[in-house]
């Protein structure tokens, strides 16, 4: 691809020129002046383009060759699970029987939406092990504040409300702490150990009778299997706190192990991840959350119920934290991920984990003699290398990132979790083959050998995409966030 | 086993078992604990063919009333416009729906541009200074809107109009509950925002004044006068706004908004049973650094050739943590990315008939209404909503209308038990004249 700009569809605009096709107007024609009040009528138009079917056709087809997505190459992005975007999924979504039909319409017209709901319900009560879920939430972040507010009522409701610390490990998820504030908490951060997982001792320090909850991640950001997982639970109950489980990784656990038994009281889980969402440039995803039996009382509402052979919401629950969303959660994607299931089945999603987790595996120990590895052990569906090695010879994580661009990969996540020293998060997925892993994994062993022999084509790099590396201060101190003519 | 979503073969996995060290992909698992360990499989239904399931979910689709087979005068928050048939051919290429947010902007050029150009797109509709990449939705964009509002000012009560849509206000309250911070209810006269009751409510503890232009009933609130009154005690104020209205009136940056906030729905976004859909944010330059989510900023590379890039990130969850202006991570990016592609399409002019169309379709149906005998509660000037007096209870009437294949409007007797027999009832431009005569005319007969 050559290096160019793209110019921003105002700078195609041409006055006269459209890209629209109204109906025609059928009633009678007014003046704008007798149909609002004086001062409301806008005096200057917006500036929107103007501009032809085919302009924005070639526009936005110009912007997508400037865009990496899963279906264009390997996305070992730690931590997102970018697996394959099936596409029966899409078609499903735009059935007009789903695409089109309004939220406030009375419920014996859309029976059909809410079956999928309560069967999709079902099916994740099944695979968390969780009492039941609500599908409310539109994201991951915006799943765990649900969860966090109802843990809050339920202390709430036995008179507790001295509750006002979320304990998060050094490790987490950027969003479990931001969600424990905007949900009225303090956060307190709790230690890894050596081995990399939660420092049982420090718990133990950290807990108290002012603990609300525990969040944590199960395997944790760095792939890792936390075995004292039902100690910990026992040192957080006993407590009275709640234990939460972020879902962002549960594609390493799928039939393996459920949130449910390993003694959480609460898990979202991330529908755009783990059940093929898809990620859509940054959204929309949707976040279900599961609770077990006594945070149900406190579900947002409305709580979708069956009754015999037709499904209604109930409003009239006393105890709910409320509505966390207008109507029912973002059910375009979550239908997605209802046919992902069903197109999966029981055995298809215990193969997803059981080859997501050796994929990994494989890529670890391929890579293991060019990279530092700080934890030396089986991993889950991720694992985290350092560049500590590089570092020495003047080529960074952030540079060996950029040289994969121009092998055509995505990189991995990369600075995170930020208890690795350059750290490098790669997470495969199951729905790539031996021969993608095996490319990946000899342009990264190129790249180690590069940071020796030729450091400065890393350092540089990239050196084959549309624009070099952009100068993100200059973004931030100078802010230009829209277009001015 | 073998699904078309998995490559692995038995041969490739035995040579990558070798590799490991290990004889059986179990090994990998040993470290969960033997009582925490699902053993077998999940009790869920079998996997169905590509075939099977399309036939079973044809049918489920089947079962619901769309607005394609039906006339709908439901809206609520929630409408059913002209969706440019190009907008799904953007957002259906795979470079953009199957991408993550844009970490690497080397590679995400596409998908930055495109957010750029959504942020300037609603700052034009709006006349507000910046916007951001998105938010889930209008509503929990209006309750963002407040929390900032309470910190930034560090007070710790908003004020709420009665004309706020009814689920939007229940997400402000649950959002609330979480900080601390005290909601009170503005209560509505004539349809609108009661000023006289404002300008009592109104304190030095009061963070924010939240309204809605065009309000819940469709009516033109008068936020030039609500601004002051905001402003006069030292508040901020927010304004919920359909962004297609924005096409014709005045925009709420030019009338003393701080923050405006609404979701894009209405431009080229499927209704969805609710969503995805899409919310916005922006706001005047003083608030640029409590904006929660993505920003996308323009900057150069080293050979000045101009590129886009995520900014501002000092703000975020992922690197502020605890200290963040919200905890929101992924937002709504492909829907801003179909909102963008609608506004586009429609254009400087397009937008202006589309809005025009909307309230000049409404009035029509308002004087039907009348002509029959109806009566149409509140104001003359109207945006997409009517509130009529049904005489009967509206469920009754719908369900009568259903029979006629006309969806009828929205219950108002749900949210406001004073309107009972009140139907909320939306007209697009999407709806003929035919049709709205059709409602009139069958509405008209169930009284005969």
């Amino acid at each position: 691809m050559h290096k160019d700009n793209q110019p921003l569809i105002f700078e195609l605009t041409r006055e006269g020129r459209i890209g629209y096709s109204l109906p025609d107007l059928d009633v009678p024609d007014l003046e704008l002046s007798s149909l609002l009040p004086d001062g409301f009528i806008r005096e200057e138009a917006a500036e929107l383009p103007e501009v032809s079917e085919l302009d924005i056709m070639r526009h936005y087809t110009a912007l997508s060759n400037r865009n990496h997505g899963i279906d264009s190459g390997f996305y070992p992005l730690g931590s997102c699970t970018m697996k394959y975007n099936p596409k029966i999924n899409e078609s499903v979504a735009r059935y007009p029987g789903f695409a089109n039909i309004h939220p406030l319409q009375d419920e014996s017209t859309v029976q059909g939406a809410m079956e999928v709901m309560y069967d999709l319900q079902e099916h994740l009560v099944e695979i968390t092990g969780m009492d039941e879920v609500t599908l409310q939430p539109a994201a991951g972040a915006h799943g765990e504040w649900t969860a966090l507010m109802m843990i809050r009522a339920f202390h709430e409701a036995n008179g507790d409300f001295n509750r006002t610390k979320v304990l998060v490990p050094d490790s987490a998820h950027g969003t479990n702490p931001a969600s424990a504030t905007v949900a009225g908490f303090d956060t307190v951060t709790v230690k890894s150990g050596e081995n990399g997982l939660v420092d049982l001792e420090d718990l133990k320090k950290q807990v108290g009778p002012d603990t609300a909850a525990l969040m944590l991640t199960n395997p944790n950001t760095l792939g890792l299997f936390e075995e004292e997982i039902l100690e910990m639970a026992a040192i957080v109950h006993e407590a009275g706190g709640k234990l939460y489980y972020d879902g962002a990784n549960l594609n390493a656990v799928m039939s393996k192990a459920r949130p449910g038994d390993m003694g959480f009281d609460a898990v979202h889980l991330n529908l755009h991840k783990t059940f093929t969402g898809p990620h859509g440039g940054g959204g929309p995803g949707s976040g279900p959350v599961g609770v077990k039996k006594d945070l149900v009382p406190f579900l947002p509402k409305p709580v979708l119920v069956k009754e015999e052979d037709t499904y209604t919401f109930e409003y009239d629950r006393p105890q709910s934290i409320g509505r966390v969303k207008p109507f029912y959660g973002n059910f375009g994607i979550y239908l997605r991920a209802y046919t992902y299931i069903r197109s999966m089945g029981p055995d298809g999603l215990k193969a997803v984990t059981e080859n997501a987790v050796l994929n990994a595996n494989y890529m670890m120990r391929r890579l293991e003699p060019y990279f530092d590895l700080p934890y030396n052990r089986h991993c889950k569906h991720e694992f985290v290398l350092s560049g500590r090695r590089q570092k020495k010879l003047g080529v960074r994580t952030l540079d060996m990132a950029k040289r994969l661009l121009d092998f055509g990969y995505h990189p991995p996540t990369i600075y995170f979790p930020l208890n690795v020293e350059e750290g490098m998060m790669i997470e495969p997925t199951e729905t790539e083959s031996k021969e993608t892993l095996d490319a990946f994994c000899d342009a990264l062993i190129q790249i180690a050998k590069e940071a020796e022999e030729n450091p400065e084509i890393v350092q540089n790099a990239p050196h084959t995409t549309v624009v070099n590396r952009l100068d993100e201060t200059k973004a931030a101190r100078q802010p230009v966030l829209r277009y001015t003519k | 086993m073998r699904h078309r979503y998995i490559p692995m073969t038995e041969t490739d996995q035995a040579e990558m078992m070798k590799t490991i060290g290990i004889s059986s992909i179990d090994e990998l698992f040993a470290d969960i604990p033997e009582k925490v360990r699902f053993k077998g499989e999940y009790n869920i239904k079998k996997a169905k063919s590509e075939t099977s399931l399309v036939k079973e979910l044809s049918k489920l689709a089947a079962k619901n009333a769309d607005a394609r087979t039906y006339a709908s005068f439901l809206g609520a928050g929630v409408y059913d416009h002209y969706k440019p048939i190009i907008v799904d051919h953007v957002i259906s290429r795979s470079e953009f729906y199957t991408a993550y947010t844009p970490y690497q902007p080397e590679i995400s050029q596409g998908e930055l541009q495109a957010i750029f150009e959504f942020q300037t797109m609603i700052c034009e509709l709006t006349g507000m200074d910046l916007a951001n990449s998105s938010m889930y939705d209008g509503g929990t964009a209006l309750a963002e809107a407040g929390t900032l509002s309470a910190g930034h000012t560090r007070r710790k009560k908003l004020l709420v109009s009665e004309t706020v849509h009814p689920e939007s206000r229940d997400v402000v309250l649950s959002y609330a509950a979480g900080q601390a911070i005290e909601v009170v209810t503005i209560p509505q006269k004539d349809g609108v925002t009661d000023i006289a009751k404002l300008e009592e409510l109104m304190d030095e503890d009061t963070a924010a004044v939240l309204v809605q232009y065009p309000n819940f009933f469709g009516q033109i609130e008068d936020i030039k006068k609500i601004s002051e009154i905001a402003h006069d005690n030292g508040g901020l104020f927010v304004v919920s706004s359909n962004p297609l209205a924005l096409g014709v009136l005045t925009p709420p940056g030019k009338l003393g908004a701080d923050i405006t906030v609404g979701d894009a729905q209405p431009f080229g976004i499927p209704e969805a049973f609710g969503g995805p859909h899409c919310g916005y944010f922006a706001v005047t330059k003083k608030l640029m650094r409590k904006v929660p989510g993505r920003l996308v900023g323009e900057t150069t590379d080293d050979e000045g050739r101009r590129g886009y890039v995520l900014t501002l990130q000092a703000r975020e969850q992922h690197i502020r943590r605890d200290k963040a202006t919200s905890n929101i991570c992924s937002n709504q990016a492909l829907n801003a990315l179909a909102a963008s592609v609608a506004m586009t399409a429609l254009g400087k002019v397009g937008t202006q008939e589309i809005a025009y169309q909307n309230i000049v379709k409404t009035r029509y149906a308002k004087e039907a209404f009348e002509k029959a005998g109806f009566d149409v509660k509140f104001g003359s000037a109207h945006f997409n909503e009517i509130v009529v007096d049904c005489k009967k209870p509206v469920k009754e009437v719908n369900d009568q209308l259903f029979a006629k294949g006309i969806i009828g409007g929205y219950d108002l007797s749900l949210t406001y038990p004073e309107l009972a027999n009140h139907a909320l009832i939306a007209v697009t431009e999407q709806r003929t004249k035919e049709e709205i005569d059709a409602l009139v005319q069958e509405m008209e007969a169930l009284h005969a």
